[in-house]
């Protein structure tokens, strides 16, 4: 046995190497791990590549031109004629009436949960918000069809509201964004400290005033952001007006009127056997590039909202 | 006197100030229940067409079909058969026997297919719920003058049997378990590509990444990608999956030849384009589970001289997995939902036949729910409704398994 003395433990000290040893097992896990990071990447590249290819071949065919594709207010892909307006402003016009309906519904819900509702209020009330953010599109979509659109022509009369309208999808689609523009915003107002809101009513603020006057305009980055957030998902919606806005490109400022937005022409289009390289197969690519583009920069604009204008409490 | 004015002018202020206080107090209310209203007018809707009277026409009496004696519905499979041999034509029949043989059906499946070709019962006319409810007598009346031969049944179009039976043409004999099949194969795959890489990328930037500029791109591209509407995600299937990857996908190169899906146009391709549609969903919620875990565990593990593959495996990721499971049951439930996606894939608008491979046709519940609300006839409808209870109900236990989950393990440090 050897002796446990100074020389020994020295020898045995010699001959250990404090160098770091290289551990493979633990690169190759390094690396499988940064590829699962970076494969996201590729979704975004798979994206912007594919999309833009396709989109490209559109635009250099014969038939279209991007300038006229800008201009003209007629979608008939038929006869050679791609105007994008029909399409972007029914879409346009469904995100507003969402809208309109989603932002004040959902800023004043938002409050009442934030600074009037009792906690056991608050408690049944959130995750019923939940559900209702959990609801699949396309049971929206059943709703507008079967509840929204009768509603609307019992109202307005049945010659004035056509089976398939705009406005029972947008009206829809608001009911559909308002609990994700509510629990935004109600995230933002409970950021807001309690010292503020004290301080406000040490001076003797009413409910309402602290509430719209110090908690809104504190909490207004995130609120901002909110919108933004709804506003996107507005655009993207396909389920909702696939089924009940109506098929065929429309142009038309009317909502009881049936019009195709960009998600509903694509959804419409692919339904079929679509064949490759045909100019419908190029057209959803363009109409999806497009989407793409302008949700990526509502995106943006509301990530940098949220990091610019941020107020930062203790 | 002056400072008298002040008081009096604040006084009455005030009583201003307060009644807008209760103005908009009501207001906001308001507001909350007429929230509260629409999802119960959505939920009342869908279950007023779920059930109700329906009215419908034999083609051909059943009674005629009684064979010495036996009425059809207690004849052997052997008669039903017979009867289906003797009353379709020779290639319907061999067509029935080609898809399936005879010999290898139950006697139940028989005894549906007697009851779909020949006694082929149609639907006359659905009324909802609430009509059925208040004006069940007229509802009667008008059948018995209208349709003199036509039986009148009140039903739930929700049943055991619309669970289980494939998918037809014939509202009464329709069923979506094809459908829901077609949402648990194509949910499968989804898990399979969006789970492992998921929690990977979550581990990735919260263990690993250091704050540079890759890496922010990286987060940065996945917060965006969590915002991207979910039909591009079906143009990008469409585009990768199904037609550039197409020999995978069909099972092309598994040496698969089957003219049917040798498009790409399979469960495969709609799993994976799920996939990709939720991976950044799965990676925000893993990478906050993994956040919650305190550093205090990490430093105790190296303290120990653990590596740190080590640490993330023995200590952060126990700790963090009942966090990134509620995440992603979260995240499976918005992929069973999903429906604009799977039509740009090329979802089948009709197969009776369950999938059972990666690479057969599929139909998911939110596409069968589509085709039926998009027919204009109201046992359509019916049929849409049924089957948006059946996926709710899905929706729901996947919900509370998450919300039981999270409350069950969930650990405070």
């Amino acid at each position: 046995m050897a002796e446990l003395t100074l020389k020994n433990v020295e020898k045995k000290a010699s001959t250990m190497s404090l160098r770091r040893k290289p551990r493979w097992g633990e690169t190759i896990i390094q690396a499988l791990l940064f590829f699962s990071g970076f494969f996201s990447i590729f979704t975004t590249l798979g994206i912007v590549y594919e999309l833009g290819k396709e989109a490209l071949l559109f635009f250099q065919m014969p038939e279209v031109n991007f300038l006229s594709t800008l201009t003209t207010t007629e979608w008939k892909p038929h006869i050679g004629k791609f105007g994008i307006w029909p399409l972007l402003n029914a879409t346009l016009m469904t995100t507003l009436i969402a809208m309109a309906i989603a932002i004040p519904l959902g800023m004043a819900v938002a409050i009442y949960l934030s600074e009037y509702a009792k906690p056991r209020v608050r408690l049944t009330l959130k995750p019923i918000l939940e559900v209702l953010a959990g609801i699949p599109t396309i049971v929206y979509g059943y709703f507008a069809l079967t509840f929204m659109t009768p509603l609307l022509r019992e109202i307005f009369g049945k010659d004035v509201v056509q089976i398939y309208n705009t406005g029972s999808a947008g009206l829809v689609m608001g009911i559909l964004i308002l609990p994700l523009i509510t629990s935004m915003t109600e995230d933002a107002l409970s950021a807001v400290p309690r010292s503020l809101r004290e301080a406000a009513y040490g001076v003797g603020g009413t409910k309402l005033e602290v509430a719209l006057q110090i908690v809104v305009p504190a909490a207004l980055s995130g609120i901002a952001a909110a919108i933004i957030v709804g506003l996107s998902r507005a655009i993207g919606e396909t389920m909702i007006v696939a089924v009940a806005a109506g098929a065929g490109p429309n142009f038309t400022f009317s909502p009881f009127v049936g019009a195709e937005t960009i998600t509903g022409h694509i959804v419409r289009i692919s339904g079929g056997d679509l064949s490759y390289d045909s100019i419908d197969y190029n057209s959803i690519f363009a109409l999806g590039l497009f989407l793409f583009v302008v949700t990526l920069i509502l995106n943006i604009i509301s990530q940098a909202i949220v990091r610019r204008f941020r107020e930062v409490y203790e | 006197m002056k400072e008298k004015a002040f008081v009096q002018g604040f006084d009455t202020n005030l009583e201003a100030r307060h009644r807008k206080g209760l103005l908009w107090r009501v207001v906001f209310q308001a507001s909350t229940i007429v929230g509260i209203v629409a999802l119960i007018a959505l939920m009342l809707n869908i279950i007023n067409s779920a059930f109700g009277f329906v009215a419908y026409e034999a083609k051909v009496d059943p009674d005629t079909l009684t064979v010495d004696g036996t009425p059809i519905q207690d004849q052997s499979k052997e008669q039903l058969v017979a009867r289906l041999q003797s009353t379709l034509s020779r290639g319907a029949y061999n067509k029935l026997d080609k898809d399936e043989p005879f010999a290898e059906r139950s006697r139940e499946e028989v005894y549906q297919l007697v009851i779909e070709r020949i006694v082929r019962p149609q639907v006359v006319e659905v009324w909802n719920l609430w009509s059925s409810l208040t004006q069940a007598d007229e509802i009667r009346a008008a059948v018995a003058r209208d349709h003199p031969g036509a039986e009148l049944e009140f039903v739930s179009w929700l049943t055991h049997d619309f669970v289980s039976r494939p998918q037809t043409s014939e509202p009464l004999t329709a069923g979506v378990r094809t459908a829901i099949l077609g949402s648990l194969w194509t949910i499968l795959f989804t898990i399979l590509l969006a789970f492992p890489i998921g929690v990977g990328a979550a581990i990735y930037l919260e263990e690993y990444a250091s704050d540079n500029w890759l890496n922010r791109i990286i987060q940065t591209n996945i917060n965006n990608l969590a915002g991207v509407p979910s039909i591009v995600y079906g143009i990008l299937g469409l585009a990768i999956f199904v037609r550039t990857l197409e020999p995978l996908t069909s099972g092309a190169v598994f040496g698969l030849v089957d003219p049917t899906t040798a498009n790409g146009r399979t469960v495969l391709s709609a799993g994976l384009t799920l996939g990709l549609l939720v991976l950044p969903i799965i990676i925000i919620n893993a990478q906050e589970a993994i956040r919650a875990v305190p550093h205090s565990l990490r430093n105790a593990s190296y303290g120990v001289g653990a590596t740190k593959w080590q640490t993330v495996w023995s200590h952060v990721l126990p700790n963090a997995m009942p966090g990134i499971l509620t995440g992603t049951i979260l995240a499976v439930s918005r992929a069973i939902g999903e429906t604009a996606p799977l039509v740009v894939v090329g979802a089948s608008t009709a197969i009776s036949f369950d999938p059972n491979s990666p690479f057969s046709k599929f139909t998911t519940l939110p596409i069968q729910i589509y085709q039926w609300t998009s027919r204009p006839q109201d046992e359509f409808r019916s049929l849409a409704a049924a089957s948006i209870l059946v996926l709710l109900i899905l929706l729901l236990s996947l919900n509370a398994s998450a919300v039981l989950l999270r409350n069950r393990f969930a650990r405070r440090f």
